[in-house]
């Protein structure tokens, strides 16, 4: 969990996360916005289904990827919350095929 | 295709201050970012946390400045949003993503500023959800205001530790815990490494952020080893030996190290330093590297910090302008006087604190067995350790028996680990172990972007 | 399983076999001459080198082998038959899954042209089979379309064969070497063969810091092979060929047959491949346009690839022969030495392992592997 700062921070954005509303500092990344919703996980691993929260929230580890905005897998620390943004978490593999 | 003089890559303080070198100097110049504002990582979203009483001092004021300039200067192409996923060595054409759609640019000269990142800290649960680097607590008290609620413990060593345990109580975090793995004692390094009247300025700063951390309620255990994050489905205790703690957020740290993927993918020549404990790019004194088209500067071709960063980027800039002729040597040579001065300065306490902080040797090379090493695809040390006994003489064939380093992040994460647990294994220095080779896309780019790529940008 | 460090190696080896090159081809035969009970040393160079096989795309492929050259349809064609086999002996051995799929394989046609001059290329390969048959089918696309999943207008149709199907290349590779050292075998890495001294049925071979002798030499160096194998009185054309091949990020099961240019893994990733390109000995640089090149024909077989991420490209130097068979050889002036030299490092797998090597180890090359020579090149064996 994640505890913001109005007094500083006034300006936020409503998202979607993981289907439910949350009111998030403007400027805040998608990874952010995860954990100001105390979501216990941001992805499973594919190969061993393991939990994972953002590690480095600057691109590098890859442990952020979410499904945002309908895309799987993509940064959720290299994105900035938009209104309506929908964050969901990224469960395993991703699927591909048609009408995916 | 028109191409630039330069370009940059990166909008930290080494990639602006050689754009507004450059432009200074005549030089057209594109500068490219992957975050969507500049700053880099140390001053990054500073235009919108500046007045953040937490994160008084450097980077609101410094920053600020910083960033201004910059989006000031004229002459400058930036292109934030935008990712380098390919560069061809012999044109120079920078492959790039910007928005889902693959683009191309063109440049004379070409200068990496892409910086640091925080050195993995492998210990047994470091994958747990709630455990993080301290750099990337930072990070969000930055971009987004936020601080951990409930207990926090920062695992690890450096000067980054202070900061940011200062900057988390300043935000009202709390209680917050230092379990400091230093083992080195300040006076015995003094001895050793000199330069704290030279670095008196960076070392008074340094004593007093630990006043003040210490004033507002850091508690701060010394000497820990064999670390530990324990819980169920996220951190509930971090676990030392002798000792174990509660908490809610578990930061490691065991100081930044230069992200040199591009570089090693550019097959540029790079050697092991053997006080900052990383690979680093092999440079000369204006930051060319062993390609004559590419220079590096900032904290990419060595831990310096922002200032030294603004020095070599300047001094990179000039290079470039003589390089394309725009300066003879002896007016470069004169324009670089006051930045050398201020790179000696900036790296004046340098020496004493890479050794202060040195990492133990646990951190390359884990112990426990168990221990997670690549992240993406879950291979522990154990694991590391039997196939280089099967006959893995470096992370590249490990990577083919294991798959470390065949995860998003390309071995970013794991690939020096997987050195140093060779070299331990074998016997041999992590020279000789080597690197991981990574390749072109440095990040990832869809099969659609790339099929889109227009004919004529595609060399 | 656990395994113990290999031993400090003594001044001068001495085994029943040596065998240069550690990689695909090197370890299949090795493996074989293993468990056929020779004292096996395998050479290898070090972490960084050519390294054919960390390229690999994986097919066990059959439909698209000897055009005009029967007998390496018959040579692939006994190798994917004999897989299975192979599969099933290394992982009772090693615990490693190999994750050998059979199902058939497709080679998608994106127009009418290519629809036509693959199935007359198709035909000619029945006809040159002769008694041994060639199964296969042209497939239109609605036949097409029951095989894969969201073709794209532009597929035309396919060829299709029962004996097609993929394996993970680099677990292989893994397997035979922890199946060799499992034997009893000796593995030395960082170990370039500078210097051979030859004599019928007795091998000195000289690498860094080591001498080792055995009266049975294996040259599987790959690339390399072209100057090792004039020191054995053997030659081995090969050039490089490099291809190029694009990874994505894994995703759930997709495609449930492997085609010749996308196929996926048992991780999950999709591999797109696979250029051919004439670069020399540069196996570091990637070519966007080649890359492009590749996913354009992906997203036309199969639109919806072209949501995926690609997370890495690889590319690798084919050891390629003139005519692209592999090349076999048994040494006449000096007995005993052989060399092994292909492309197919995963198809031809368990014909190496389970075939050549006991070729190898009985001292002659089977007869229906002469017309592999390089004779056929116009070298002579006996070349000094």
């Amino acid at each position: 969990m994640y505890a913001q700062r109005p007094e500083v921070r006034p300006a936020t954005v409503e998202v979607l996360v993981d289907g439910r509303p949350v009111l998030v500092p403007e400027g805040a990344s998608a990874a952010a916005a995860v954990l100001v919703a105390g979501l216990p996980a941001l992805r499973t691993t594919p190969v061993g289904a393991a939990p994972r929260l953002p590690y480095c929230m600057m691109g590098v580890c890859f442990d952020c990827l979410a499904e945002i905005d309908g895309v799987p897998n993509r940064q959720a620390c290299m994105v900035t919350v938009a209104p309506g943004m929908r964050i969901a978490p990224q469960r395993g593999a991703r699927i591909a095929g048609p009408r995916a | 295709m028109n191409g630039h003089d330069l370009a940059i890559v990166g909008a930290g303080p080494a990639g602006m201050a050689a754009a507004l070198e450059g432009t200074a100097l005549g030089l057209s110049v594109l500068v490219v970012d992957e975050q969507d504002a500049p700053g880099g990582q140390v001053f990054r979203a500073v235009e919108r946390a500046a007045g953040d009483p937490a994160l008084a001092g450097e980077y609101a004021a410094d920053g600020a400045a910083l960033v201004r300039a910059f989006r000031t200067a004229r002459g400058v192409e930036y292109r934030p949003g935008t990712t380098l996923w390919h560069v061809d060595t012999e044109t120079l054409r920078l492959s790039l993503l910007r928005g889902g759609a693959a683009e191309e640019a063109g440049a004379a000269r070409l200068l990496l500023a892409t910086g640091a990142q925080e050195r993995p800290v492998p210990i047994p649960g470091w994958t747990l959800p709630g455990v993080m680097g301290a750099g990337a607590a930072q990070i969000l008290l930055k971009t987004a205001g936020v601080v951990p609620a409930g207990p926090v413990a920062i695992a690890g060593q450096g000067p980054l530790c202070w900061l940011v345990a200062v900057q988390l109580l300043r935000a009202g975090a709390g209680p917050v815990t230092l379990l400091e793995t230093r083992h080195r004692s300040p006076a015995m390094v003094a001895a050793k490494a000199g330069g704290l009247w030279a670095g008196r300025a960076q070392l008074l700063k340094g004593l007093a952020l630990m006043r003040e951390a210490r004033a507002r309620g850091l508690r701060v255990v010394r000497r820990v080893r064999g670390l530990r994050a324990l819980g169920e489905a996220q951190v509930e205790h971090v676990r030392w030996e002798g000792g174990t703690l509660p908490c809610a957020t578990l930061l490691l740290h065991e100081g930044v190290i230069p992200s040199t993927h591009v570089t090693r993918a550019l097959g540029l020549e790079h050697r092991w330093d053997a006080a900052q404990l990383c690979w680093r790019p092999v440079l000369d004194g204006w930051g060319a590297t062993s390609h004559d088209g590419i220079a590096v500067a900032g904290d990419g071709g060595g831990i310096g910090g922002w200032e030294a960063a603004v020095a070599t980027g300047r001094l990179a800039a000039l290079d470039a302008a003589c390089r394309l002729g725009r300066i003879d040597a002896a007016e470069r040579d004169r324009r670089a006087v006051p930045h050398r001065a201020a790179l000696r300065r900036a790296l004046a306490l340098r020496p004493f604190l890479d050794y202060l902080y040195a990492p133990a040797p646990e951190v390359l090379a884990p112990t426990d067995d168990s221990t997670p090493v690549c992240r993406c695809e879950e291979i522990t040390a154990g694991q590391v350790r039997a196939v280089a006994r099967l006959g893995a003489t470096g992370p590249n064939q490990a990577k083919a028996y294991l798959r470390t380093g065949m995860g998003a992040c390309q071995g970013r994460m794991c690939g020096t680990t997987v050195s140093a647990l060779i070299a331990a294994e074998r016997g041999i220095a992590i020279e000789q172990a080597g690197t991981l080779r990574p390749r072109a896309p440095f990040k990832p780019l869809t099969v659609g972007a790339l099929a889109a790529l227009a004919k004529d940008d595609a060399a | 399983m656990v395994l113990p460090a290999q031993p400090p190696s003594p001044a001068q080896d001495r085994h029943d076999a040596i065998v240069i090159g550690g990689g695909l081809v090197g370890a299949a035969i090795a493996y074989g001459l293993a468990e056929q009970g020779l004292d096996t040393l395998l050479l290898d160079e070090g972490d960084v080198a050519h390294r054919a096989s960390r390229g690999n795309f994986g097919l066990v492929w059959v439909q698209s082998k000897g055009l005009g050259a029967p007998h390496y349809q018959r040579w692939s064609r006994q190798s994917a038959a004999a897989w299975p086999a192979l599969a099933a002996a290394l992982a009772t051995r090693t615990g490693l899954d190999t994750a050998l799929e059979q199902p058939g394989g497709l080679h998608l046609c994106l127009s009418e042209e290519e629809f036509s001059a693959r199935a007359a290329r198709m035909e000619r390969m029945r006809a040159e089979a002769g008694n041994l048959g060639f199964e296969y089918r042209m497939l239109d696309r609605s036949e097409v379309a029951e095989r894969l999943p969201g073709i794209g207008p532009a597929v035309v149709g396919a060829s299709w064969t029962p004996y097609d199907g993929h394996a993970g290349a680099l677990t292989l590779l893994r397997a035979l070497h922890a199946a060799f050292r499992d034997l009893g075998g000796t593995y030395r890495p960082n170990a370039a063969v500078a210097r051979i001294d030859a004599a019928p049925h007795d091998f000195r071979v000289t690498a860094s810091g080591m001498t080792a002798r055995a009266p049975r030499l294996v040259l599987a160096a790959g690339l390399g092979n072209a100057v090792l194998a004039p020191m054995v009185g053997l030659a081995a054309p090969v050039r490089p060929e490099r291809g190029q091949i694009l990874v994505t990020e894994r995703a759930r099961p997709v495609l449930p047959v492997p085609t010749v240019n996308v196929r996926q893994t048992a991780e999950g990733s999709l591999l797109i491949g696979e250029s051919k390109e004439d670069a020399g000995f540069d196996a570091q640089t990637q070519i966007p346009s080649v890359m492009r090149g590749m996913a354009r024909r992906a997203v036309l077989a199969m639109p919806w690839i072209a949501e995926l991420n690609i997370v890495r490209a690889w590319s690798a130097l084919r050891v390629m022969s003139a005519d692209g068979l592999p090349i076999y050889d048994r040494s006449e002036r000096f007995p005993g030495a052989f060399t092994a030299n292909c492309h197919s490092g995963v198809t031809l797998a368990a014909a190496h392992a389970q075939m050549l090597a006991p070729m190898i180890a009985a001292g002659a090359l089977a007869p229906e592997l002469l017309p592999f020579s390089a004779e056929r090149f116009g070298h002579v064996r006996t070349a000094a």
